[in-house]
């Protein structure tokens, strides 16, 4: 059974599979649009739903870790990546909602926007956080940084996780509800973490002997 | 100011029928009836139609305060909405609203006033010739519309009542009844729902009070039966479902000035040069357009309601 399951995940094809999964949500909007089913104000539709997307992507991408130690499954590893990337691509697309029918590429009104307004700052901060780990995600890179330094430098996206929750948070009006769910799940998530690395016998620090 | 103009019967995007079961079987109740000849019956057993979310209203007078700009489909202004006690998603009022109870309904006109009056839906489409007024709506969110919104001044009905010297605001209340709307309570908001405008800003010709919208009454989910429609102010000042209409003496109350004072505050009109603390007020997204637009000062009302505001610090009265 869980040889099987093994394969499963080893299977090219899984990770093709999942690759479509992680699109699904584009072609949904698609699908709308052909529907002329946006509701009354697509630009708002595409810009949440995209930002939606990108949170959950960051939490997915977040709990690989965990659930490879919880449920003994380390070939989940697999999948890391594709996800940490898809959740770039939509904060991507997420960006695009907000440079071009909102600020139609005034270029000057928007770094007015993004300097005066804490829930775009912090919006935008995970962005840019995101993008070296978007560059560096390649076997190469990680070979060029050595995996010590990659890893380190891919915990950024605890910052930015966070800071997309806070974002989300900042932007409601009265009814918090949703921010806090992803908001406890990210915790839950950083919790899992800490908990690890405090209760993680540390190495005895060794003398080297003399010579 | 902008005269009615070239509006045709064709510029009314036709609006798909829009009833929710329980009207369609209270139609076909009604259909019965009159299969055997007891309309007198209906009439009755069912309150007049005239009070039911989509029936026909006889408007007779088209307002010189409409705008000629292209109208919002009934669709969109149906079905995105901001009505907390029905959920807060914009789709949300469509969803929940449909069961509201608005039938029998009753408007308080009291406070200091010589004249206090309880108002039947019936009293109110009779107390004035009903207008059609294309008025452009503008959410605090960043987002406007243009409505065909129906009623008459607000000032009919108070001059009705008469003020007293001593009344200086009134202070509006929406219907609440947590069985009915049990998505409230996630709202956020404290409920009911209350809004208020100084006097003079009451009684400006512009101020409607609004039964309906698109040549019909009011849809659940846009505030049935009765509303407020203050066309320089922010949306939400404009509040939905009234049951109680009080001339105080003091500055009331209003739930989103309650919730965050210094997001909102009590004057809330429409102002480019006031931005929001979290987000600019200077454009906005006309449903159905793709770019922003830039926003009018009073939401274009200035010629109207400018003078209410001489001398007054805009920035510090936002």
């Amino acid at each position: 059974m869980r040889d099987s399951l093994r394969q499963l995940l080893l299977s090219r094809w899984t990770k093709l599979v999942l690759f479509l999964l992680c699109l699904s949500p584009v072609g949904y909007v698609f699908w709308r649009a052909y529907q002329s089913n946006l509701t009354a104000n697509p630009v708002e539709f595409v810009q949440h739903f995209t930002g939606d997307w990108t949170l959950r992507f960051l939490l997915i991408t977040l709990s690989i870790t965990p659930l490879r130690k919880l449920l003994n499954l380390p070939d989940l590893i697999r999948f890391r990546r594709m996800c940490g990337l898809f959740a770039f691509f939509y904060v991507c697309l997420h960006l695009l909602t907000y440079l071009w029918p909102d600020q139609n590429f005034d270029f000057a009104g928007m770094w007015k926007d993004v300097s005066k307004r804490p829930f775009i700052t912090v919006g935008f901060l995970g962005f840019i956080l995101l993008i070296p780990l978007a560059l560096t995600s390649t076997k190469g890179w990680i070979r060029r940084l050595g995996g010590k330094r990659w890893q380190a430098l891919h915990r950024l996206i605890y910052v930015t996780a966070l800071c997309g929750v806070v974002h989300y948070y900042w932007l409601v009006k009265s009814d918090h509800r949703l921010p806090l769910f992803y908001g406890a799940i990210l915790a839950l998530l950083l919790l899992y973490r800490l908990s690890v690395s405090i209760l993680k016998p540390r190495p005895a620090v060794t003398v080297s002997p003399p010579r | 100011m902008r005269k009615f103009g070239d509006l045709t019967e064709a510029d009314i995007t036709p609006k798909s029928v829009y009833f929710n079961r329980r009207q369609v079987l209270r139609a076909m109740g009604l259909a019965g009836a009159a299969v055997v000849g007891a309309k007198v019956f209906s009439h009755i057993a069912y309150p007049p139609a005239s009070v039911q979310a989509g029936a026909k209203l006889n408007v007779t007078v088209k307002s010189p305060f409409s705008t000629t700009e292209k109208m919002n489909t009934f669709e969109d202004v149906t079905h995105y909405n901001n009505f907390y006690e029905f959920g807060t998603a914009k789709s949300d009022p469509s969803q929940n609203a449909g069961k509201f109870h608005t039938i029998p309904w009753t408007v308080s006109v009291e406070g200091e006033v010589k004249k206090p009056a309880k108002y039947s839906m019936d009293d109110i489409l009779k107390l004035a010739p009903l207008e059609e007024r294309i008025y452009r709506h503008r959410c605090v969110e960043g987002w406007s519309i243009v409505v065909p919104w129906i009623g008459y001044s607000l000032s009919t009905i108070l001059n009705l009542a008469q003020p007293t010297e001593k009344a200086k605001y009134v202070a509006f209340q929406s219907y609440y009844d947590r069985g009915q709307m049990p998505l409230a309570e996630g709202s956020g908001i404290l409920l009911p729902y209350e809004e208020g405008l100084r006097l003079d800003e009451a009684m400006n010709p512009l101020t409607l009070l609004c039964v309906g919208m698109y040549g019909e009454s009011l849809p659940n989910q846009d505030g049935a039966p009765v509303r407020m429609v203050i066309p320089w102010k922010y949306g939400f000042k404009s509040i939905k479902s009234i049951v109680k209409i009080k001339l105080v003496k003091g500055q009331p109350s209003s739930t989103w000035n309650i919730y965050a004072p210094q997001e909102y505050g009590f004057y809330s009109n429409v102002n480019p040069n006031v931005d929001h603390p979290r987000w600019s007020q200077a454009a906005e997204r006309r449903l159905g357009e793709f770019l922003r637009r830039k926003t009018l000062m009073f939401n274009g009302y200035s010629d109207q309601v400018a003078s209410l505001y001489t001398g007054m610090d805009l920035k510090k009265n936002y």
